[in-house]
């Protein structure tokens, strides 16, 4: 009992603390507000602008979830197939880490022309992008990776293929997806976030920001940066919450 | 002779395990390893044999060849009188490692009744079973746990429950206590003897445990390495097997045959053969 209580206290004191010393040290050292504002200055921009973050945090979230479940059953398919057919998995994987390589700022506006500027299509394409490799990568893994005595076991069983997919393959591979899905879960908010930033739709925390930040306004673009976070780690918690359920024989600190 | 099918006469009923002239060579990087050369063994329907003999002999090859989880180089292999595929592809026999390997996402009683479920037993005859094995190991209450949550001789005796799950008539186990502290061996041995004479599955049996060798078997079949092959075969005649029998000076006396028979002095005859090939 003690022991969760410092598990959640512990980040909070150290946050808190942060805080406390960003609020001094600007106030101290007489920082400007462009540079850098004070965390109360921030906080008071939330609360005036409330809803208007909640909606594009929505926008943005939308995307991102959009974009998190397209490219992670892409990710699960392709490594379905890529674990069932050896030729395809060399195939696969070079063009995965290519496809990984790209950095979503080239695409972003190659996309955004693609499509009609009222269009949350590109957006949600850069996310599923962003999203299929980790996704990929690991379910590939865990579906390959299977104990060698689970496979004699099932060898001695004379087990179909298919037979063996179902009760070791994938069983096997659903801690590795949920690795993934953690990893993936927080980069397809920074992809929806950041994709804002090359022009469309004139909606979402990225879009807030870039505009509140041209006007000048540093503590409300700040405000939606903070916004930006707490959905990252909504993101998160939801992937870790989603693990917990489909994986209870795994054993937790 | 008015028994059973079962039993109608030694002549008819197959043995449960015939190898004749068997050996294997391994292909490796740096030429050719003979794992095993020139293996007869027949194992009658009902008997405990164990292999025993330093690393590297083989015996664990020999093993896996009558499992069908790797094919002989020369020689035949008769497993229930078929083919050892066609004895895996109809689940003659029921095998266990020195990993239990059992699979972490699946209770305790949903592992033992995996071969059930890969054979289309339904559900609720299944879990019967399951529950009727975890009884047969001491088990009972553990059905709905986690594997993780058992100690390494626990989930040993869930490995074995899963061996024995679909009544095998043969039991193929590879140092399945090889891992395990002494006492919970010798309790386990103590259990494996139980179940063998309640079942009366023949057993083929792997170790490098003298007196387990000797405790459990009625054959101890001991090999030599570089090639694997049998050098020398004890015949153990000690009765019912009981706690008391671990300090009887026939026990003993067979422990000593055996450990000599490793040590080749009583084994000079076949090592002299192997020379001469």
């Amino acid at each position: 009992m003690t022991g969760r209580v410092a598990r959640v206290a512990a980040p909070l004191a150290v946050g808190a603390a942060v805080l406390a010393g960003w609020e001094w040290f600007v106030t101290a050292r007489r920082i400007r507000p462009y540079l850098l504002p004070k965390p109360s200055a921030i906080w008071r921009q939330i609360t005036l602008n409330a809803s208007d973050i909640l909606d594009a945090a929505t926008v943005t979230g939308s995307n991102a979830l959009a974009g998190l479940v397209a490219g992670s059953v892409l990710g699960i398919l392709a490594a379905l197939v890529a674990s069932r057919f050896g030729l395809v998995n060399e195939l696969l994987i070079p063009l995965a880490a290519a496809v990984n390589a790209m950095p979503i700022i080239a695409l972003a506006p190659i996309f955004n022309n693609m499509f009609s500027t009222t269009s949350t299509v590109p957006r949600r394409l850069i996310v599923t992008v962003v999203v299929f490799f980790p996704l990929f990568v690991n379910v590939l893994r865990g579906l390959t990776q299977v104990a060698p005595i689970h496979r004699e076991l099932m060898h001695s069983y004379a087990a179909s293929g298919w037979a063996f997919a179902r009760k070791v393959r994938l069983p096997n591979a659903l801690p590795f997806l949920f690795t993934g899905l953690r990893l993936a879960a927080s980069l397809a908010v920074i992809a929806a976030v950041v994709a804002e930033y090359f022009g469309g739709v004139q909606k979402g925390l990225g879009t807030r920001i870039t505009s509140a930040a041209s006007n000048t306004a540093y503590p409300r673009a700040w405000a939606y940066v903070a916004a930006a976070c707490a959905l990252g780690l909504v993101f998160y918690l939801a992937a870790t919450l989603l693990e917990r359920l489909a994986t209870p024989w795994r054993a937790r600190p | 002779m008015l028994a059973g099918v079962g039993e109608s006469g030694a002549g008819t009923s197959p043995a449960a395990v015939e190898l004749t002239g068997v050996g294997k060579v391994f292909a490796g990087r740096s030429g050719e390893v003979a794992a095993l050369a020139g293996i007869d063994l027949t194992v009658v329907v009902g008997e405990f044999v164990t292999l025993i003999g330093p690393s590297g002999c083989g015996k664990s090859t020999l093993l896996r060849l009558v499992a069908d989880l790797t094919e002989p180089t020369a020689g035949t292999l008769r497993v229930n009188g078929k083919s050892p595929r066609q004895a895996r592809l109809d689940q003659d026999y029921g095998i266990a490692f020195q990993q239990a390997g059992l699979m972490d996402w699946r209770s305790v009683a949903r592992n033992i009744e995996l071969p059930l479920e890969l054979r289309g037993w339904d559900r609720r005859r299944r879990r019967q079973r399951a529950v009727e094995l975890l009884e047969l190991v001491g088990l009972p209450e553990f059905a709905d746990h986690r594997p993780s949550e058992l100690s390494g001789g626990m989930q040993q005796r869930v490995a074995i429950a899963r061996a024995l799950a679909a009544g095998p008539r043969l039991l193929l186990m590879d140092e399945p206590f090889g891992a395990l502290d002494e006492m919970t061996r010798e309790r386990l041995q103590a259990e494996l003897a139980r179940i063998c004479r309640e079942t009366e599955a023949s057993v083929v049996f792997v170790t490098h445990s003298i007196p387990e060798a000797v405790y459990l078997s009625d054959r101890v079949v001991v090999m030599s390495a570089r090639p694997g092959r049998v050098t020398r075969t004890v015949d153990v005649e000690l009765g019912e097997r009981t706690e008391e029998i671990r300090g009887a000076p026939e026990f003993f006396a067979k422990v000593t045959e055996v450990r000599e028979a490793l040590r080749g002095r009583r084994g000079a005859g076949s090592v002299a053969e192997g020379a001469q090939r």
